[in-house]
């Protein structure tokens, strides 16, 4: 277990563990009984290791996906593309800084990013208002949208948000109208959609960005209707039963694969995204291009269509 | 019920009581205490005893205080289409348990519950009708059906009354009645706010008129898609509309909020809605909106009928 790294709650016996083993590997001479304890814990903290990783519950997902130390939009733009040109503003008067977007570039070929954006701390968080986007937030996003169909560029959004602000002046510069009209705009677009959930998939907030040809999560992702947590106050009478809300709403990226909403589960290295930024990014990419690669070759008309058929599809009913 | 079919139930009740056999009284069935009860209707807001066929008759609007209380899904739809021309499509489209959800009590006993309670099927009644003779497209939500809740059956039935809109080339009118998306459904709710919006393009590309009506109460994933999505946006006085709840806000900023907030009014001063109407005039303004929208078609229509009778003519057919 990396030093600087937050345990979470599931993993605090191998934080013991790891402990105990840089104890002993900091002492310069080893007599053989420590030798023997060395190898001992070390093949007892490997086993702990596949133990706790292959069996985490949706809620525990939901906690790494939460991570204070999980990369953000950030962190992969950077990695990913050479340059950023971030763009700016909503053009009515606010630039939202939850949400980001600007011009990068994969393979010589221009693209849009579109993304929401946490705070690292306190003073971040009060500029990024801890990834809540106002409705001015989704009024930049569909500019930005706007001008990738202009200028045909593809367009990726990168999704980590526990949802859209609910605020006083949200709601007076009306929120909702503001997420309905990007899931409508996003539906015509004629330039292809990647969308990729990386963190957390906050409802609404988290689909005004999301109506793509492809959705991409990453395994330790989680993508919902409700909070667990507003899920759990509201049917289960007690926040406490979150955990039990977590599971019923299958909000794993495995679950949405299975129920056909996402397209692919990018891998994460054990642990999470934040033991590995490198490796994320790199499966990020690779799954980008991948996708990108078979989205480019589709006209405009075929990727409008691709997209309806999508959304089109999704729900399950019976009939007569 | 009128006054005296409440007199002739009383009769009959007392007789059964008895067991006294009453030839002269043609009623079918014994009626229920609570099918007595509903004679008087007492108002929500001003607590006010109203009697129950008269306020029936002043379209549900309370006439000492004006408070618009609730209807099911048929009573609106009653009150704007022309008597017997609305067709019901897709009534057979019934929910399921797709995630087999289950908290305090399974779904799928909630959808049963939800079944009788509010006899209706499901969360929406949508079809085809004609307001003052002219077509139209028209859905409306049942808020008694799990809080008119969206889940795939909403989403679909509405996705299919907009393409059918849209192949019969026919106005569409929303009528919004629901607390968001419904949970039980999990990510596949969230997701027929997608496939509402991106039907909604198709309609609005195909330069067809959509009018919504929001009504007490509309919020979340509902107003969040295609309730806010209308050419022209329609409230009932003092409704309350928003996207995320009252309390949710309150806890978030740690303020209270003004006491108009998300109301009707409230949307109407700020920019997000075009008009609050009376019920009584609603069957009027919407006629009239949809006259309003459709005249010059049928004009243009004429124009290029003349343009094709003359279409030999190379300067008018470029018209």
């Amino acid at each position: 277990m990396k030093a600087n790294i937050v345990p979470l709650d599931f993993e605090k016996p191998l934080n013991t563990l790891s402990k105990q083993i840089n104890e002993l590997e900091q002492k310069s001479s080893l007599v053989n009984g420590n030798k023997k304890l060395l190898i001992d814990l070390k093949t007892e903290y490997e086993k702990a290791k596949a133990d706790i990783y292959k069996n985490l519950s949706p809620f525990d997902r939901v906690k790494i996906a939460r991570h204070p130390q999980r990369p953000y939009a950030v962190d992969y733009i950077n990695h990913i593309s050479p340059s950023f040109y971030e763009l700016h503003g909503d053009r009515t008067g606010k630039d939202d800084n939850a949400i980001i977007g600007g011009l990068i570039e994969i393979d010589g070929q221009t693209i849009m990013v579109v993304a929401t954006q946490k705070g690292r701390n306190i003073k971040e968080n009060q500029k990024r208002n801890f990834g809540m986007p106002s409705p001015e937030g989704y009024r930049k996003a569909l500019r930005l949208f706007q001008h990738a169909e202009k200028f045909n560029m593809p367009i990726i959004t990168l999704i980590d948000t526990p949802g859209a602000y609910p605020g006083l002046e949200a709601e007076a510069h009306n929120q909702s109208q503001a997420i309905a009209l990007n899931l409508r705009e996003l539906a015509g677009l004629t330039v292809p959609v990647i969308s990729i959930v990386y963190g957390e998939g906050g409802s609404g907030g988290a689909l005004a960005i999301g109506v793509a040809n492809r959705i991409l999560m990453l395994e330790n992702s989680v993508y919902s209707v409700i909070s667990p947590e507003g899920c759990a106050a509201i049917l289960w009478r007690t926040r406490e039963k979150a955990s039990e809300a977590a599971k019923a709403l299958k909000i794993t990226a495995k679950d949405l694969y299975e129920l056909g909403i996402a397209d692919e589960v990018i891998p994460e290295p054990v642990g999470g995204a934040h033991y590995n930024i490198e490796e994320t990014c790199k499966n990020v990419l690779s799954s980008i291009k991948k996708h990108l690669d078979v989205l480019n070759k589709l006209n405009g008309e075929e990727l409008r269509k691709d997209r309806q058929e999508k959304f089109r599809k999704i729900g399950e009913y019976i009939q007569g | 019920m009128g006054l005296k079919d409440f007199f002739k139930n009383r009769q009959l009740k007392k007789a059964a009581k008895q067991q006294i056999e009453m030839p002269s009284i043609e009623l079918k069935s014994i009626p229920s205490d609570e099918t007595l009860c509903t004679l008087w209707t007492k108002c929500q807001s001003c607590n006010q005893l109203l009697y129950t066929s008269e306020l029936k008759k002043e379209l549900s609007v309370c006439k000492h205080c004006d408070h618009h209380s609730r209807l099911t899904a048929m009573e609106r739809i009653e009150q704007l289409v022309d008597y017997g021309t609305f067709i019901e499509i897709d009534y057979d489209v019934l929910p399921t348990d797709p995630l087999t959800f289950s908290d305090l009590k399974p779904y799928k006993d909630r959808l049963q519950h939800a079944e009788k309670s509010s006899s209706a099927k499901e969360a929406i009644v949508t079809g085809i009708g004609s307001i003052d003779n002219q077509p139209v497209a028209i859905g409306s939500m049942e808020f008694q059906y799990i809080g008119g809740s969206m889940g795939s059956v909403v989403g679909e039935k509405i996705t299919r009354l907009i393409e059918k809109a849209i192949k019969k080339r026919l106005p569409l009118i929303l009528i919004s009645s629901s607390g968001g998306a419904r949970m039980h459904e999990g990510i596949l709710s969230l997701m027929q706010m997608a496939k509402t919006s991106s039907a909604l393009k198709e309609l609005h590309d195909a330069g067809l008129l959509y009018i919504s009506l929001l009504t007490e109460p509309t919020f979340g994933g509902v107003t969040a898609s295609f309730a806010m999505l209308g050419d022209i946006l329609v409230a009932e006085p003092k409704a309350r509309i928003g996207f995320a709840g009252r309390r949710v806000i309150e806890e978030t900023i740690r303020q209270k909020l003004p006491k108009d907030f998300q109301t009707a009014e409230y949307l109407l001063l700020n920019g997000q809605i075009d008009m609050v109407v009376h019920r009584k005039e609603l069957k009027k303004v919407f006629s009239d909106l949809v006259r309003l929208h459709t005249q010059n078609d049928k004009k243009f229509f004429f124009n290029d009928e003349l343009v094709l009778n003359v279409k030999d003519t190379p300067l008018l057919a470029k018209v």
